[in-house]
């Protein structure tokens, strides 16, 4: 039997196994290498920056300084982000994502369903822009099989609609829980009011409000229903309106901006370094959009701008935010006035099922559909990678293919979780009451950080 | 235009209309950082795929087929080019880590660390990520069960 003085300390019987734990550790255990690393000394700083850092992190001492945990439950780490912190005070020295906690093995989970039933995996990791992502594993999909040339023309106009609104949808839930996590309450109501709009829209086309698995490989589920373009223009002519008065409730206001200039700043270069995509890179200056860069469905026929910041601090990520749901309107009411008429899904044996009416007539129409759904169409053996633009930076599918009907892998690229990576970085040497802020400008979904 | 890294130890191939470099472990480092000179400068992703149960896959020549695959998809912002570097490694090897050239792999690495095994070299902070410290395994590989929620009816097939 132990007793209470043989035991080992609690910080090395965590480690159980041999790479030992995830937490942050105390600064006596950290080599002055590894502070350096989180000082940002390897993000290609310059040298003075970086030695000026090094004295002031040399000159805390371990009892100066205290690590607290933040989260995995509060409300603005948006889901279960655990953060821990060095705190000297108020100032935050150091700062460590901790994340895993929602991890379901979802890309796992993903090489036993079948191409067909894989949106509906895909489409729960981003559960506020569901349809991005069952974009991205529609398009991978549809590239191995060699048809993504052949996707009609009308299905491709329908997925750039529910795209662009789904971006709505999500910029407008980004208002409310940045406006709720700086202390604009009211706001919070505010967007998700508006937001409900848009899902209204959507439990309409799709039937879901959410993880809709309605942008399928080959097209689309389903045909859009009658009214849905003045459902679309009531959307478009409520919302200018609303965001104005967000510009009054927010941009303009004193208290608004003192909270948000200069907060979680980061530079193009170290955006970059990270890996950092979406409105965080766009925030530094940086004019990178996949819409617009690396064009897609018909973003090439479509005119928008790519909104920009230039102090990559939380108020350009909140700017550029809110002018982006009004770029996304400018691309909706140009896809209302060019909608063509035709089909909305692939006419491929393969890939698209038997119309209803059919099976009722024809037995082979009955098996091909069962077979479709039970089987699944064997997709041919392969790799890619495709990346679109999610409303949280690129969103990447990379699919290997064996040539069955399920895929070998399936990876997907989760802006969020590289986004996460930078919240170290934009936290040092900033205040404890900031990290709210910043935590809330990355805007992260930690469904997709951890899948 | 395609990206052609001449290097002994890479193979330019293509992959349905993307550019794909078959790179040796041991040229993998110096691919990379030739790669970031010429403009790739964002490493946009970087996983690994297990062939433990699809060892037929088609190489090209002069590719030799280990049991694990890494797939780094580079991306270069001023001319708008993707390139993916696959490397392939043997069962408990380990690779360079890219950290000191992409500073973005961390949590990429510490994640292929944590769902397949494979060991990165002069990774600062090799940890699991997203499974818990003390989990047993590798996840997604090929010889790791994936689990069920066991049946509560008799005679069932499992």
């Amino acid at each position: 039997m132990t007793t209470i003085d043989e035991r080992e300390p609690i910080v090395s019987a965590g480690a159980a196994t041999s790479e030992g734990g995830q937490e942050l550790l105390s600064r006596s255990e950290v080599s002055q290498k590894a502070l350096m690393r989180e000082a940002g000394a390897v993000l290609r700083m310059s040298e003075s920056a970086a030695a000026a850092l090094e004295q002031v992190q040399g000159d805390v001492g371990e009892d100066q300084s205290m690590i607290i945990n933040m989260g995995p439950q509060h409300p603005s780490t948006h889901g279960v982000l655990r953060l821990m912190l060095e705190l000297q005070g108020e100032t935050v020295l150091r700062c460590k994502p901790i994340i895993g906690y929602l991890h379901t093995g979802m890309e796992k989970t993903g090489e036993s369903l079948t191409f067909l039933q894989g949106g509906t995996n895909v489409t729960r990791m981003d559960y506020l822009s569901p349809l991005n992502n069952e974009l991205v594993f529609s398009m991978a999909t549809e590239k191995l099989l060699g048809i993504d040339d052949d996707i009609p023309e009308r299905a491709q106009w329908m997925r750039m609609l529910l795209s662009e609104l789904n971006r709505m949808s999500s910029h407008l839930l980004f208002m409310a829980t940045n406006g709720m996590d700086l202390g604009a309450v009211s706001m919070m109501l505010y967007g998700w009011r508006e937001r409900e709009e848009v899902l209204r829209f959507f439990q309409k086309v799709t039937g879901l409000r959410m993880n809709h698995n309605f942008i399928r490989p080959g097209g689309l589920a389903a045909d859009l229903p009658v009214g849905w373009r003045d459902d679309v223009l009531r959307l478009l002519d409520m919302l200018p309106e609303r965001l104005a008065e967000y510009e009054v409730l927010m941009t303009g206001q004193p208290i608004w901006r003192e909270r948000l200039q200069g907060v979680g700043v980061i530079t193009q270069s170290e955006a970059i370094a990270l890996a950092a995509t979406g409105p965080i890179l766009r925030s530094t200056g940086l004019a990178f959009d996949l819409r617009r860069d690396m064009p897609y469905l018909k973003y090439r026929e479509v005119d928008f701008d790519v909104v920009v910041g230039t102090h990559g601090d939380a108020y350009d990520r909140y700017a550029i935010r809110l002018n982006e749901i009004r770029e996304s309107m400018k691309i909706v009411r140009q896809v209302l006035e060019r909608m063509p008429s035709g089909d909305y899904r692939i006419q491929n044996k393969k890939v698209t099922p038997p119309p209803r009416g059919r099976i009722d007539e024809s037995m082979e129409a009955l098996i091909h559909h069962f077979k479709i759904f039970t089987e699944g169409f064997k997709v041919p053996e392969g790799e890619v990678y495709v990346a679109i633009e999610s409303p949280r930076g690129e969103i990447g599918c990379y699919i290997a293919s064996d040539g069955s009907s399920t895929p070998y892998r399936m990876h997907v690229r989760a802006p969020s979780f590289v986004n996460v990576q930078c919240l170290p970085h934009m936290m040092r040497g900033g205040l404890v009451a900031d990290a709210v802020a910043v935590i809330s400008s990355i805007d992260p979904v930690l469904g997709e950080v951890d899948r | 235009m395609p990206v052609a890294l001449e290097m002994p130890g890479v193979v330019t191939h293509e992959s349905t209309g993307q550019t794909v470099l078959f790179v040796e472990p041991s040229a993998y480092l110096g691919a990379i950082t030739a790669l970031y000179g010429a403009g790739f400068t964002m490493c946009a992703d970087l996983t690994a795929v297990d062939y433990l149960a699809h060892p037929s896959r088609t190489l090209p020549a002069g590719v030799v087929a280990q049991r694990f695959e890494m797939v780094v998809n580079l991306l270069s912002l001023s001319a708008r080019e993707r390139v993916r570097v696959r490397v392939q490694v043997a069962d408990g090897e380990s690779v360079a880590s890219l950290f000191d050239v992409h500073p973005s792999t961390e949590a990429m690495e510490r994640e292929v660390f944590d769902m397949f095994g494979i060991r990165f070299e002069g990774h600062p902070d090799l940890t699991r990520i997203l499974m818990p410290e003390d989990w047993d395994g590798h996840p997604l590989r090929k010889d790791y069960a994936q689990g069920r929620i066991p049946v509560q009816f008799k005679g069932t097939a499992s």
